[in-house]
């Protein structure tokens, strides 16, 4: 269950880099007056690659960030996704999901319920919250455009945890046919 | 061993719920010169230039987008400019014999003239990140306390008012957009230049965002007896008394009066305005920090 040290450093910078680039590039492209958010699918993706404790280790240091660099109040993200993380993860662990499509519709599920979860959390805090049907269409564009981003997003976060992922046994049947050593065909 | 592996998970899951709990307590609990407010700011501190280094390195990517989503609406948005300038010629002719008779009145009442923007002290920042989320509307910019930035500023584009300054650091700092559930402008509509004799003094209302429509602001609290058409422009109100000063000086454009709703039963009419900013596309803004506050001398004064 301890995590390596190296595979800690790159979840910090991927963290890092991601919640950057959300804050300076992605939020300013508006679609249909929203925009996306690649937070959840970063988390996402991680909980689907690790497990349950390294997403939701990577939903409160991308949440603290989040609201560190936004000026929000701290530990909301943090809670919402840190939670997103957890469940993600021990889906993953329970049901190990083989379809290539599933960091697609967990990634539009996590949109919205890290929309919703954040509102909700400012809610009770007392926060006025202003609710009405244009904000569940604004959910909802906001669930399309992320459900796009989330095969990139989880190839990307793949190939950068690569070296630290166990290894998948319909890769590694793939990989050993291809090479010819272990193919039935070849012992016939 | 199974369940040690159990037991260590959801102690993790605990001890980062609970920490969770206690920062959002303590934010919540302090004021905003407390140790998570200034750790927060110090944090922005560190990270604001990083964070512009990185909205310059992919503005290339960003106008690309943009400039495919502009595509597809700018036929439409030429043809409603054409009709826009041909409104606006007849206004600056109208405009230009208004401002010459306002100056001869004024020198006779030997009133100063509004306050302009390059009066305020202006001071031009960079706009380098953006809350993704929906129910927030602010952004950062890379300029702070150490150029003169300070909380509750106007924030104004080369098209109109943009927003406040609502939290500040010493090298970036938060905006806080129109569009914003916080945000609240006192307005005045200016009638159109061919209904210049029907503006009245009192035509006041409040510019509050239309939540889930960032093109859209609505005007509240307008009273029933003015009558406002489409067209007709809404600027920022400015100070009305000493007591509760306004935030905003007076005669910043704020939008165009798009839709009037037409209730009946209601004390005061609402209209919708389209903001002249465009707060989705912002590159550069320019915070005025010589605001109401800070230039006395230049509010209207009748002399003796």
């Amino acid at each position: 269950m301890k995590l390596p040290a190296m595979l800690l450093v790159r979840l910090g910078l991927l963290a890092l880099l991601s919640v950057i680039i959300e804050t300076a590039a992605i939020s300013e492209i508006s679609v249909f007056g929203t925009s996306a958010d690649i937070t959840p699918l970063v988390v996402v993706a991680v909980a689907l690659l690790l497990g349950a404790v390294p997403g939701a280790l990577m939903g409160f240091v991308m949440g603290l960030l989040v609201d560190t660099m936004l000026l929000q109040t701290m530990g909301v993200s943090a809670l919402v996704l840190t939670a997103i993380g957890y469940t993600v993860g021990r889906y993953r662990e329970v049901r190990d999901p083989a379809n290539t499509l599933t960091p697609v519709v967990i990634g539009v599920i996590a949109t919205a319920a890290s929309t919703l979860g954040f509102g909700l959390v400012e809610f009770l805090l007392g926060v006025d919250v202003p609710f009405n049907l244009l904000l569940v269409r604004d959910v909802f564009i906001m669930m399309v455009v992320n459900g796009v981003l989330a095969l990139p997003v989880f190839i990307i976060v793949r190939w950068v945890l690569a070296p630290y992922l166990p290894d998948d046994p319909r890769r590694r049947r793939r990989r050993a046919y291809t090479t010819g050593g272990l193919s039935p065909l070849s012992r016939s | 061993m199974y369940k040690q592996t159990v037991r260590r998970r959801r102690a993790v899951l605990a001890v980062l719920i609970a920490l969770c709990l206690i920062l959002l307590t303590a934010y919540f609990g302090e004021s905003s010169g407390g140790v998570l407010h200034s750790v927060q700011r110090g944090a922005l501190s560190v990270l604001a230039p990083i964070q512009e280094g990185a909205s310059r390195a992919v503005k290339p990517a960003r106008d690309l987008v943009g400039w495919v989503g502009d595509a597809f609406g700018a036929k439409g948005e030429r043809d409603s400019l054409r009709k826009e300038n041909v409104v606006l010629r007849r206004q600056v002719a109208a405009l230009d014999n208004a401002d010459r008779q306002n100056r001869q009145l004024a020198g006779l009442l030997a009133i100063d003239k509004a306050a302009e923007i390059a009066d305020l002290a202006p001071v031009t920042a960079r706009v380098i990140g953006r809350s993704p989320t929906i129910w927030y509307s602010t952004l950062n910019i890379d300029k702070g306390s150490s150029a003169g930035i300070a909380v509750n500023q106007a924030v104004v584009s080369a098209d109109g008012l943009v927003g406040r300054v609502s939290a500040v650091t010493s090298g970036a700092s938060q905006v806080t957009l129109l569009t914003d559930q916080s945000s609240g402008v006192s307005a005045k509509v200016i009638a159109r230049p061919d209904r210049l004799a029907q503006d009245r003094i009192g035509s006041l209302g409040l510019v509050k965002p239309s939540i889930g429509k960032p093109s859209d602001l609505v005007v509240d609290f307008l009273p029933r007896g003015i009558k406002v058409v489409l067209g007709d422009r809404v600027v920022t109100a400015g100070t009305q008394s000493d007591a509760l000063e306004s935030l905003f000086p007076p005669g910043i454009p704020i939008g165009l009066v798009s839709a009037v709703d037409a209730t009946e039963l209601d004390l005061y009419q609402r209209v919708h305005l389209r903001p002249f900013a465009t707060l989705r596309q912002l590159d550069f803004v320019q915070v005025l920090t010589g605001g109401p506050k800070t230039a006395p001398g230049k509010r209207a004064q009748v002399g003796p």
